[in-house]
C-alpha cells in the first residue's frame, strides 16, 4: 500500500532569530529537504527612495545610513560620490582619506557582525561575545568622528562634515595594533573548527557562471573564485594610491565566503594604517562655497556668508541636469546609485542598488535539495540586512 | 572591448537598426532603444564576445508624469571581462506591456517585481509578477509622481476589533513643500566672471 505523503509548507520568520531581521521565508518540506523557497521581503520598507526624492541633497544624505545600517559611511559614499561627479567637483586629499579610512571600518564593522552571526546560527556563542566588543570600539570612532555611534551623517559630496578630532588617529592606530590578535581569536575558534566545518563546508555552493546570472558581488562573488573588487577594478577616491589584495575563494560555499571575509577584515585593517600614514594636515571639504557652508567665525563678519549659509540650509545646492550611476565596494557588494538631477536643489530620482536584494533572491536556487538546518546557515553567509533590502 | 570608444562603434555598427541614440558619459555607455528591440538587443550585449556584459546590475524606470512617454524604463548592466558599465533605456507609455528579461538574466525576476510594484509596469511573460516591497493588500505605486509622498492610508492597531486596521491619513499639519523658484544662483566667481568679461570683449 503507497501512502501519499503531502509537503509541508513552513513559515520561517518575520519573528525569527536566525533570519536576521524581518525575512518571512516559506519553505516547502519534503520531510526534511527543502523543496522551494520562497521569501517575502518588505516588511521594513520605508520608500527610502521616494523621500530622498522630496528633500535636499544634503538632506538625503541620513537616509543612505539606514539602509545597511551595520555600515553607514559606506553607503553615504555611493551617494556623495554620484554628486560630486555631475558637480566635477575635488575632493581635497585628507577627505578622501578619512572617508577610505571610515569605509573600511564600515567594513570591519560589517564583517564583524556577518561572521560572529554566522556562528551564532550554527551554535558557537562565543565569538559573538568577543567580535562585538570590537565593533563598540569602532563605533566609538564614528562617535567621536560624527556625533552618532551609527547613523553617522558625517560625508558630505564634497569631503566630509568636520575634520577628525584631536587625538582619533592615534587612537585608531592603537585600534589597528590590538585588532588581527582578536582576528586570531576568532579564527582559533572557527577556522578549524570541525562543527563550523560541517555546518559551512560544501553547503551553498555558488558556481561561477551563477554569480554572474545571479548578479552576486562582492563576498559571494568573490567566494566563488571571480576576482572582482571595486574598489582595484573602477577604483574612487584614493584607493588606487593604497595597496591591500583581494582574497578569493575557491568552492563558492558558506566557507569560502567565511574566510574571504576574515581575510578582507585583515586588509581593511592595513588600508587602515595606510590611511593613518598618509594623513597630512590640510581641508576636508571642497573650497566651493556654492556648496560647502560657510564656517561659524565666516558667518559672524561677513554677510555674503549669513546668506549662504542660510541658502544651503533651506533651498540647498542646485544640482545640473544629469544622469549618472555610481557604485561602490560596500562591504556586502556592489552598492550603487542611478542618480538623475534636473536642475533643482532636489534629486529627480535616486534609485538604490543594494547587493542584498540580488544576493536574497537568489535564496530558492541555494537552498534547493538542502536540509532545514542549512537554510540559516546559508542565510548567514548571504549577509543579509533588511534596512537595504527593503529600502 | 576595453576601450569606450570602440564599443560604442562596435554596438553602433552590430545593432545599427536597433539603437536609437549612443553617448558616452562619465565613463559609461548610455543607449536609447525601442521597447521591441529590447530582448535581441540584450541578448546580443550578453553574449557577444566583444561586449559581454554578463550582469544586470539593476533596473528601473523613470517617472516623467507630464510627458506622453510616461515611462523610462532603465537597464543598467555590467561587463567583468572588459570593466565596462553600460545604461539602456527605452521609453514607454503609462499601460503598455514590456517584455521581461528573466529567461536572459534570472536576477531580473525581483528587479522586475520591484519596478511592477513601484511603477506599475506590467511585464509579459514575466513567470511571478506579484507585489515585492509594499505591504499585503496594498493600492497604488508609490514611486509615480503622482503618489503623495505621505501615502493614501496609514495602519494602527484597534482596541475595539483587536486587530490591525488601516484608513484614510490624518495628518495634523500638511508636508510642507517649499518652492524654491527664487533668484539666487549662488557664488559667481572672480575667475569665471573675468573670462566672461574676456569673451565680450
Amino acid at each position: 500500500m503507497t501512502k501519499k505523503i503531502k509537503n509541508l509548507n513552513l513559515n520561517f520568520g518575520p519573528q525569527h532569530p536566525a533570519a536576521h531581521g524581518v525575512l518571512r521565508l516559506i519553505l516547502e518540506l519534503d520531510g526534511e529537504v527543502v523543496e522551494k523557497a520562497d521569501p517575502h521581503i518588505g516588511l521594513l520598507h520605508r520608500g527610502t527612495e521616494k523621500l530622498i526624492e522630496n528633500k535636499t541633497y544634503m538632506q538625503a544624505v541620513p537616509y543612505f545610513d539606514r539602509l545597511d545600517y551595520v555600515a553607514p559611511m559606506n553607503q553615504e559614499h555611493a551617494f556623495a560620490l554620484a554628486v560630486e561627479k555631475i558637480l566635477k567637483i575635488e575632493v581635497p586629499i585628507r577627505a578622501q582619506l578619512i572617508r577610505v579610512m571610515f569605509c573600511e571600518i564600515g567594513r570591519i564593522l560589517s564583517h564583524i557582525l556577518n561572521v560572529t552571526t554566522q556562528a551564532l546560527d550554527v551554535g558557537a556563542l562565543t565569538p559573538s561575545l568577543w567580535g562585538f566588543e570590537e565593533r563598540e570600539t569602532l563605533m566609538s570612532f564614528y562617535e567621536r568622528a560624527s556625533g552618532s555611534r551609527l547613523h553617522a551623517n558625517y560625508f558630505r559630496a564634497g569631503g566630509v562634515h568636520q575634520d577628525l578630532p584631536a587625538g582619533l588617529d592615534n587612537d585608531i592606530a592603537k585600534f589597528c595594533e590590538n585588532f588581527p590578535k582578536v582576528i586570531n581569536d576568532l579564527e582559533n575558534l572557527l577556522t578549524d573548527n570541525r562543527i563550523f566545518k560541517q555546518r559551512n563546508v560544501d553547503i551553498g555552493i555558488v558556481t561561477k557562471e551563477d554569480a554572474l546570472d545571479y548578479s552576486f558581488s562582492g563576498v559571494m562573488i568573490r567566494g566563488s573564485g571571480v576576482p572582482w573588487d571595486l574598489r582595484k577594478s573602477q577604483p574612487y577616491d584614493c584607493y588606487e594610491q593604497l595597496e591591500f589584495k583581494i582574497p578569493v575563494g575557491k568552492n563558492g560555499d558558506c566557507y569560502d565566503r567565511y574566510l574571504c571575509r576574515i581575510e578582507e577584515m585583515k586588509e581593511s585593517v592595513s588600508i587602515i594604517k595606510q590611511c593613518l600614514g598618509k594623513m597630512e594636515k590640510g581641508p576636508v571639504k571642497t573650497f566651493d562655497g556654492k556648496i560647502t557652508p560657510p564656517s561659524k567665525k565666516e558667518i559672524k563678519q561677513s554677510m555674503e556668508a549669513l546668506i549662504h549659509h542660510f541658502k544651503l540650509f533651506t533651498e540647498g545646492y542646485r544640482v545640473p541636469k544629469d544622469e549618472i550611476y555610481t557604485a561602490v565596494e560596500a562591504p556586502k557588494g556592489e552598492f550603487g546609485v542611478y542618480l538623475i538631477s534636473d536642475g533643482s536643489s532636489k534629486p529627480y530620482k535616486c534609485k538604490i542598488r543594494a547587493p542584498g536584494f540580488s544576493h536574497l533572491q537568489s535564496m530558492d536556487y541555494l537552498i534547493k535539495g538542502h536540509m532545514l538546518a542549512d537554510v540559516p546557515a546559508v542565510l548567514g553567509s548571504l549577509d543579509i540586512v533588511f534596512g537595504e533590502v527593503d529600502r | 572591448m576595453k576601450n569606450l570608444i570602440d564599443l560604442e562603434k562596435k554596438i553602433n555598427s552590430e545593432l545599427t537598426t536597433k539603437i536609437n541614440k549612443t553617448e558616452i558619459k562619465h565613463n559609461q555607455i548610455y543607449i536609447e532603444i525601442d521597447k521591441d528591440d529590447l530582448v535581441d538587443t540584450v541578448l546580443f550585449i550578453k553574449t557577444n564576445n566583444d561586449t559581454k556584459f554578463r550582469q544586470l546590475i539593476d533596473i528601473t524606470v523613470v517617472d516623467f508624469a507630464e510627458m506622453t512617454q510616461r515611462f523610462k524604463v532603465v537597464y543598467l548592466f555590467l561587463s567583468h571581462e572588459f570593466n565596462q558599465r553600460l545604461i539602456l533605456s527605452y521609453p514607454i507609455t503609462e499601460n503598455e506591456v514590456i517584455p521581461s528579461i528573466t529567461s536572459i538574466f534570472p536576477a531580473a525576476n525581483w528587479m522586475e517585481r520591484e519596478v511592477f510594484d513601484m511603477y506599475g509596469v506590467n511585464f509579459k511573460d514575466h513567470p511571478d509578477l506579484r507585489r515585492i516591497l509594499t505591504d499585503y493588500g496594498f493600492e497604488g505605486h508609490p514611486l509615480r509622481k503622482d503618489f503623495p509622498l505621505t501615502g493614501h492610508t496609514e495602519v494602527r492597531y484597534s482596541e475595539d476589533k483587536k486587530k490591525v486596521i488601516s484608513e484614510p491619513v490624518k495628518l495634523e499639519q500638511n508636508y510642507r513643500n517649499f518652492d524654491y523658484k527664487s533668484p539666487w544662483e549662488g557664488t559667481k566667481y572672480i575667475s569665471e566672471q573675468s573670462k566672461k568679461d574676456d569673451k565680450k570683449n
